[in-house]
């Protein structure tokens, strides 16, 4: 008998109870559906994330301070030690150093007022974040040298304290009760699901020193951003700011009083986390197509008593153990089959619901189905199908013809 | 030498039932010759069903030889009893046993599928259905028959792949007296027209008595053989 007669023969045997087989399809169709939904979920998270990480910018290094823990006697990163990276001799693969002081402050206007993030930056901070204004112009060199007390606006902080967008530049703001000048509107960098770089205010690095954030050390700054000559740059880059940071600190060897972040290492631990998240979300839903196979099973067993007369017959007429085996077995995988593609296609308006649902709440999940997870969820199924039928079919292969015949 | 095509010699089977052995079969021995038409009669208990099954090779005797067309089947392991089946039995039920799901040429492909008979197997089995009279009646499922055109599509079942013996066991003990008549006339007209040795098992002495010899079994053995 070939395959594809003994798979009509299956569907057309499946067919004849239509309501029992439908309903042991459900539990598959459920199983994979939720499996295609999760994974495919979780991949859109994963591309949201990822991609966000990648919108900060390309070939960019983090330098914070502190770094092994029994360090004795860290010292913090200065802009003494922003001017030495940015010496070309020094740090041929750098190309710009941004240097960065933030904390939280007040900022009131007129009555209104709202805590946000406040960053002293340096003006290579919109070469680095590749940032660019609406209305009015960047901090520049001037501003650092002079402390001006100047500020620019991201386009929600904008929002909340003026209830508008444009038209700002020249309006005084308070920060921390001290008066800065508007200079400029930042242009929307897009509301990241996990931090909002819109809602913040830039300032000089040397305003912020001197007058908002005090720190231990006058010189000092709480991050560096550097932006690497090219993204193939970004391992010599990251070894030469070590190198000179090692030598301007004089730290022991192994014993380095900073941390060197590379884009790279933020995308890693953040597809670490959401491939977790894939895996525990694919992993639950896989029990329920566990729970669909132990339909298949019962309803297969079912079926065999019920036909054990039909199974005495054909093995009269000739059929070997093989035979039934293969006939049992092509039923069961035949239900898990179907079960399997309409489970896809559920899956896919499923995660195409959530994906639109998501978007609608500025969440910015597409979820994206891959052709390995089609092939995984059938394959897959298609093999639970086939596990749970072999109990079923071996049972009915095993009959002894003659009981099998006598069956009422 | 005999032409026989079933040779049986000092069967027996042995139930175990719990702690209790039944012997169903104690040392039987028959021959049928080829192209014959026996009857086995016997009331119920005799052991009539036990050598039936032995015959159809639905079963093993617990010792003893039967030798099937040349081939002793006796040992032989489930699958190759199955493929004895399939090549050398026929049978005949008597409650049809046909799948009530396919049509009738379906059915009657039945035995040539599990024979591996891809090629032609459609015109094999309209070939047997037409030699049963039911050319007309091929698409036709087993609940749109009546139980005589039941009865002969499984005929042409036990038919089709050419059986060294058919086996009815009392073809005509669900239908009534005038189609049970027709089902005889055309058991035996097959033997005549094709030579296919037929062994029928009923308890109907009308029946018995259209065959050419009748073997009465009583407690697992042979009691008289009658020619009729």
């Amino acid at each position: 008998m070939n395959i594809i007669a003994s798979f009509f023969e299956a569907l057309e045997s499946l067919t004849s109870n239509k309501l029992r087989s439908g309903l042991t399809i459900l539990g598959i169709v459920i199983g994979v559906a939720a499996v295609i939904a999760m994974i495919s979920i979780g991949r859109g998270a994963e591309n949201s994330i990822t991609g966000s990480i990648q919108g900060i910018g390309t070939n960019l290094l983090f330098v914070f301070r502190g770094g092994s823990a029994d360090v004795r006697n860290p010292q913090p990163i200065t802009l003494g030690d922003v001017n030495a990276i940015s010496d070309p001799f020094q740090a041929p693969s750098v190309a710009h150093v941004a240097a960065i002081l933030q904390g939280q402050a007040k900022v009131t206007y007129a009555g209104e007022s709202q805590v946000t993030t406040v960053e002293g930056i340096t003006p290579e901070y919109a070469i680095v974040r590749n940032y660019h204004t609406t209305e009015g112009e960047f901090i520049s060199e001037e501003h650092m040298l002079g402390r001006s007390s100047v500020a620019l606006l991201g386009p929600d902080i904008a929002d909340k304290l003026f209830g508008r967008k444009s038209g700002i530049v020249g309006e005084t703001v308070r920060i921390e009760g001290q008066p800065f000048r508007v200079i400029g509107i930042l242009e929307s960098k897009g509301g990241s699901s996990f931090s909002n770089q819109d809602d913040r205010i830039l300032i000089p690095l040397t305003t912020a020193q001197a007058r908002l954030f005090h720190r231990s050390n006058r010189d000092q700054v709480d991050l560096l951003m550097v932006e690497a000559i090219s993204p193939d740059a970004v391992p010599s880059a990251s070894d030469q700011v070590a190198q000179i940071l090692r030598y301007r600190h004089k730290t022991k060897i192994g014993e380095d009083d900073f941390t060197i972040l590379t884009q790279q290492d933020f995308l890693d631990t953040a597809r670490t986390i959401t491939n977790i998240l894939t895996i525990f979300l694919g992993g639950i839903a896989a029990i329920s197509l566990l729970v669909g196979g132990i339909g298949i099973m019962n309803i297969m067993l079912v079926s065999v008593t019920e036909r054990t007369r039909e199974i005495g017959l054909r093995k009269a007429l000739g059929a070997r153990k093989i035979d039934i085996m293969v006939q049992f077995l092509t039923e069961s995988a035949a239900l898990s089959l179907v079960g399997g593609i309409i489970g896809i296609l559920l899956g896919w308006g499923i995660s195409f619901v959530v994906g639109r649902i998501a978007a609608a709440n500025n969440a910015n999940i597409s979820p994206s189905i891959g052709i390995d997870t089609i092939l995984l969820a059938t394959l897959f199924s298609t093999a639970v199908g086939l596990f749970f039928g072999l109990y079923p079919a071996n049972r009915a292969a095993s009959l002894e013809p003659v009981e099998a015949l006598r069956y009422e | 030498m005999s032409d026989a095509v079933i040779q049986a010699k000092n069967l027996t089977k042995v139930y175990k039932m719990g702690e209790v052995e039944v012997h169903a079969l104690c040392g039987l021995s028959m021959e049928v010759q080829r192209g014959e038409v026996i009857a086995i009669m016997g009331p119920s208990g005799s052991g009539k069903s036990t050598l039936m099954n032995i015959l159809g090779c639905l079963d093993r005797p617990t010792s003893g030889d039967y030798i099937l067309d040349g081939e002793n089947v006796s040992k032989l392991t489930d699958d190759e009893l199955a493929i004895i089946r399939n090549k050398k039995v026929g049978f005949v039920f008597q409650s049809f046993n046909l799948l009530p799901r396919a049509t009738a040429l379906a059915n009657v492909e039945l035995p040539l599928r599990y024979a591996g008979v891809n090629h032609n197997r459609r015109d094999f089995a309209i070939a047997a259905l037409q030699a049963v009279g039911l050319g007309e009646r091929l698409y036709h499922r087993p609940n749109e028959l009546s139980g005589g055109q039941q009865q002969r599509v499984a005929i042409a079942r036990a038919l089709v792949n050419n059986p060294a013996i058919i086996l009815a066991d009392e073809p005509t003990g669900n239908l009534d007296s005038k189609s049970g008549e027709e089902i005889m006339d055309l058991l035996l007209s097959l033997n005549r027209e094709r030579g296919t040795t037929l062994v029928i098992v009923t308890h109907d002495p009308d029946i018995a008595t259209r065959a050419q010899r009748i073997i009465h079994i009583r407690d697992g053995e042979v009691v008289s053989e009658e020619k009729a």
